[in-house]
C-alpha cells in the first residue's frame, strides 16, 4: 500500500484518474498525499487454524452473534446465524462464512456473523480485510464496525456504525462504504459506492479498508481511495471521535439492503476472508 | 495490395502496443519480443466490415436479408440491418448467415466476450446468435438461443466459454432467425400464431475483454444426471451442453456451446474411452461420462449402458422390401419423422450412425410417423411378414405400450376416398412379443395380424404410438418379407 496522491481532492473521478496515473507511472515517486498512513500493526487475524482439527475462529479474538435477532437483525434478514462449522469455519488459512439454504429453527437459511465485541475494541486506526465476496440476488456480505453500547445504555444509531464494505450480491462489481449515526442512519446513512472497472468482487480477493482518525474516515478498495467522510458530510452529530468500536464480519441473506434471494440465487454462498488487520 | 496494407497496419499497431506497455518503466524489452502470427483485431462490424471479413448467408435462407443501414444505427455512420422474411417468402423462409474471417482467422484468446448493440422493429426472440460457425468444423460454436430483442438499443454480451482455445478462429459471428409470431397458451401448450417477418439491427459488433463476467458454470445433459443406451462402436454424442455465466448486471444467462470446449471423462475406460471431446464406446457395460471445461467441472453426467447394435437380419434380400436397414436396399421415404403439428412431441429420426450402421432414435415420444406417399407407396401384397427391431431406452413402467400401425391408401393411392385401410398391433411387457427394457426386441409378425389392414398394395405410413408411456426408443431393420 502506501500509495501516494497528488492532491487532497474528494471527487471520485479525480481520485480514479490519479490512481490510473499511479499505475502507469508507478516507478515515479515524490508526490504528496497517501491513501494509507498508519502502518503499526496492532491487531490481526490471518485465520490460520490453531490446530489441524480445530476449524473454529480464535475464541480470544471472535465471538458469535447467533439466531435471527429482532426483526431479522433490524433489516428483515432471512437467515439464522449459527456457530456451527457449516456456517463459520477456517479452511486453508481463510475464514469461510457460508450461507446455506436449509430449514433451521424456523428460518429458511443459515449463515454466520462473528465479532470482536469485548475482545478487541478501538478508536481510530486503519482497518482492512482481504475478502473474496459471494454473489447472487439477495446475498449481503459485510465487513463493518459498530460502536460500543456501554452495556446497552447507549443505543444505535447513537453508538455509531462504520460500514467498511457492504455488497449486494446482484451487483458483483459494486461495494458500498457508509457511516450511520444520529440523524443519518439506515436509509439515510452517509454512503458512497465504488465500482470496479473490468473486474468483479466475486472473481478474486480485494482489499477493503478505512483509515479513521480525528474528524475523518477515508474509504479505500485495493489502491483506490474513493471517499472521505468528515463531520461536514454528516447530517447529525459526529459520533466517531469518542466511542470504541469493534469489528463484525457477516454474510446476510435477504433483507432490506439487498432484497431477497430469487430462483437464480445459487446456494451455498461463501465469503472468503484472508485476513483482517488493524494498524495505528 | 489491400491485404498487404492491412498487415502493415497491424504490425504498426502491434509495435504501438509494445511501446505503450514498455514506456512506463523499462525500455529494453523490445529485442526479445515475439510477433503474433495472427491478427487480434477485435472488431467485426463497427461502421463496415473489418478487414478479412466475408458474409455468407445459409444456402436456403433469404439471401438479401442483410444490408448496411446508414439511417438506423447505434453509433458512427452505419449498422448491420437484417430483414427477417415473412412465412412462405419464395426467396427463403428465414434469415441466417455466418460472417467469417477469410484471412485465416484471428487470435481471440485475449478476449472474453462478443458484444454488440441491437434493436428490432418489435419485441422478438432471436433464434440463434453467436460465433464459431465457419462452414467447416464449426469447432468452437457458441450461440445464445432466444435472445430477447426490444425496440430500444440494448447492449448484448455473448461470453467466450474458454478463450485459450480460440487462437485461430474464423467464425466471427453468426445468426439464424425466422418469422416471429405471438405466443399463445392453450390448455398448457404454447403455440405460436401468425408469424411474420420483422427487422433488427446490430451495431458495434466486436470482441472485448470485459472482466465483468463471473461464476462460469459449464454443464452437460442440461445439468442433470441422465442415463441412456448407446452402442458399442458408437462415437457418443453428448447433448444438452452449455455454460451459464453470471453477467455483469448480476443475472445468470446460459449459452449453447460446442462439446469441443469440453474434456470428457469416462469412469470405466474399458467400456468407453474419452479423449478431449471425443467419447467412443468400445465394449458392452456401463460407464458414467462427466466433463470439465477449462478446469471447471461441468454440472450433469451421463450414465451410458453400452450394448450391441441390433442383430443383422438373415432374410434373403430377394424376399425383402426394406424401409430402413443397412442390410438391404431401402425404398425411398418422405421422412422418418413428420413432426406432425401441433400435438406431436417426438424428436429425432435416423440420427445415429455406428460405423455405417444407421439407427433411428426417437425421444419425447408420444407418436411419430414414417411416410412414403405417391410414387413411394409400397406394394407389400406379396409379402407375408413385417419385421422391426426396437430397443426401449426409457424405463419400462406398468401400463407402458408401443403401438405399431400400418396405413394403406387403397387403389386410389391417396389419403381418403373411402378405401384407406389401417391395422395396428399393440405391444406391452406382457404381449406375445413382450417389450423389455434396454435390449433389442425383434418384432416378427405376420401381416395378417394387423387386423383391418385388408389391402397392402399402397402402404404409405408406418406410425408408432405410445401416448408418452414409452418416451425413448431406438428402431432399426424395418422391412417386409415373405416366407
Amino acid at each position: 500500500m502506501n500509495l501516494i496522491h497528488k492532491n487532497k481532492i474528494k471527487s471520485f473521478s479525480k481520485y480514479f484518474l490519479v490512481a490510473l496515473i499511479l499505475i502507469n507511472y508507478s516507478c515515479e515517486t515524490g508526490e504528496t498525499q497517501t491513501i494509507t498512513t498508519l502502518d503499526k500493526l496492532v491487531w490481526e487475524d490471518n485465520f490460520n487454524r490453531i490446530s489441524a482439527t480445530d476449524s473454529l475462529p480464535d475464541a480470544t479474538k471472535w465471538m458469535y452473534n447467533t439466531g435471527t435477532g429482532v426483526n431479522g437483525w433490524g433489516n428483515n434478514e432471512l437467515q439464522n446465524y449459527t456457530d456451527r462449522p457449516e456456517n463459520v469455519t477456517l479452511v486453508n488459512g481463510m475464514l469461510e462464512i457460508t450461507a446455506k439454504q436449509e430449514s433451521f429453527m424456523g428460518a429458511g437459511y443459515t449463515s454466520g456473523r462473528i465479532l470482536t465485541k469485548g475482545l478487541f475494541q478501538n478508536k481510530y486506526g486503519r482497518y482492512e480485510a482481504r475478502i473474496k465476496l459471494p454473489w447472487g440476488q439477495g446475498i449481503w456480505p459485510a465487513f463493518w464496525l459498530l460502536g460500543d453500547d456501554a452495556n446497552a445504555t447507549v443505543t444505535w444509531p447513537q453508538i455509531g456504525e462504520i460500514d467498511i464494505m457492504e455488497n449486494r450480491g446482484q451487483q458483483p462489481a459494486t461495494v458500498h462504504g457508509s457511516v450511520h449515526g444520529p440523524g443519518y442512519s439506515a436509509g439515510e446513512a452517509i454512503t458512497k459506492s465504488y465500482t470496479l472497472e473490468n473486474d468483479r468482487f466475486d472473481s478474486d480477493f480485494h482489499i477493503f479498508g478505512i483509515e479513521w482518525g480525528p474528524k475523518y474516515i477515508n474509504f479505500y478498495v485495493d489502491n483506490v481511495l474513493y471517499n472521505q467522510i468528515t463531520p461536514a458530510d454528516v447530517t447529525g452529530d459526529w459520533v466517531f471521535d469518542s466511542n470504541e468500536f469493534y469489528i463484525i464480519m457477516n454474510l446476510a441473506v435477504g433483507g432490506s439492503f439487498a432484497g431477497n434471494p430469487n430462483s437464480q440465487t445459487v446456494f451455498p454462498q461463501t465469503m472468503y476472508v484472508d485476513y483482517v488487520r488493524v494498524y495505528q | 495490395m489491400k491485404t498487404n496494407k492491412y498487415n502493415y497496419l497491424k504490425i504498426i499497431f502491434f509495435f504501438g502496443l509494445i511501446l505503450i506497455t514498455v514506456t512506463s518503466c523499462e525500455r529494453e524489452r523490445t529485442e526479445g519480443t515475439e510477433f503474433a502470427t495472427l491478427g487480434t483485431n477485435p472488431e467485426v462490424y463497427i461502421d463496415g466490415f473489418s478487414g478479412g471479413l466475408e458474409y455468407y448467408p445459409y444456402a436456403d435462407s433469404q439471401q438479401e436479408a442483410f444490408s448496411v443501414d446508414t439511417e438506423t444505427k447505434y453509433s458512427g455512420t452505419s449498422s448491420m440491418r437484417f430483414d427477417v422474411p415473412n412465412v412462405g417468402d419464395a426467396r427463403g423462409a428465414y434469415a441466417g448467415a455466418i460472417f467469417r474471417d477469410d484471412n485465416g482467422g484471428r487470435d481471440l484468446s485475449g478476449y472474453d466476450a462478443l458484444t454488440f448493440w441491437a434493436k428490432a422493429t418489435k419485441a422478438a426472440k432471436l433464434n440463434d446468435i453467436g460465433f464459431g460457425q465457419d462452414f467447416g468444423e464449426n469447432k468452437f460454436e457458441v450461440s445464445k438461443k432466444g435472445l430477447q430483442l426490444s425496440t430500444n438499443w440494448v447492449k448484448y454480451i455473448i461470453p467466450i466459454p474458454n478463450a485459450s482455445v480460440l487462437n485461430q478462429e474464423q467464425g466471427m459471428f453468426w445468426y439464424a432467425e425466422g418469422p416471429e409470431g405471438e405466443e399463445v397458451i392453450v390448455n398448457g401448450d404454447t403455440f405460436t400464431t401468425n408469424p411474420v417477418g420483422y427487422t433488427f439491427w446490430i451495431d458495434e459488433l466486436k470482441y472485448e475483454k470485459l472482466g465483468t463476467l463471473g461464476q462460469k458454470r459449464p454443464f452437460i445433459k442440461n445439468g442433470e444426471d441422465a442415463s441412456g443406451v448407446a452402442f458399442v462402436g458408437e462415437k457418443l454424442s453428448i447433448d444438452g451442453v452449455g455454460v451459464t455465466f453470471n453477467m455483469p448486471n448480476g443475472t445468470d444467462d446460459s449459452f449453447n456451446i460446442s462439446p469441443n470446449y469440453f474434456n470428457f471423462l469416462s469412469s470405466d475406460a474399458s467400456v468407453a474411452t474419452a479423449t478431449g471431446a471425443e467419447v467412443n464406446l468400445i465394449s458392452g457395460g456401463s460407464t458414467t461420462i462427466t466433463a470439465e471445461l477449462g478446469g471447471d467441472v461441468a454440472q450433469g453426467s451421463f450414465e451410458v449402458n453400452s450394448t450391441d447394435v441390433a442383430p443383422i437380419p438373415t432374410n434373403l434380400a430377394a424376399d425383402v422390401i426394406s424401409i430402413f436397414s443397412d442390410s438391404y436396399t431401402n425404398e425411398p421415404v418422405d421422412y422418418f419423422n413428420g413432426y406432425w403439428a401441433p400435438f406431436q412431441t417426438t424428436q429425432g429420426q435416423d440420427d445415429i450412425d455406428v460405423n455405417g450402421n444407421k439407427i433411428i432414435k426417437y425421444t419425447q415420444l408420444n407418436f411419430v410417423g414414417t411416410e412414403f406417399q405417391g410414387s413411394k407407396t409400397i406394394d407389400a401384397s406379396l409379402m407375408t411378414h413385417f419385421h422391426l427391431d426396437v430397443l426401449i431406452e426409457s424405463t419400462l413402467k406398468p401400463g407402458d405400450f408401443l403401438t405399431v400401425k400400418l396405413q394403406d391408401l387403397g387403389a386410389d393411392n391417396v389419403f381418403g376416398g373411402g378405401n384407406d385401410r389401417a391395422g395396428e398391433i399393440r405391444f406391452t411387457a406382457s404381449s406375445s412379443i413382450p417389450l423389455v427394457n434396454g435390449s433389442w426386441v425383434s418384432i416378427d409378425v405376420p401381416l395378417s395380424s394387423f387386423i383391418s389392414l385388408s389391402t397392402r398394395a399402397n402402404l404409405a405410413q408406418l406410425v408408432y404410438v405410445t401416448d408418452a408411456t414409452v418416451t425413448s426408443i431406438f428402431v432399426d431393420n424395418i422391412y417386409f418379407y415373405k416366407q
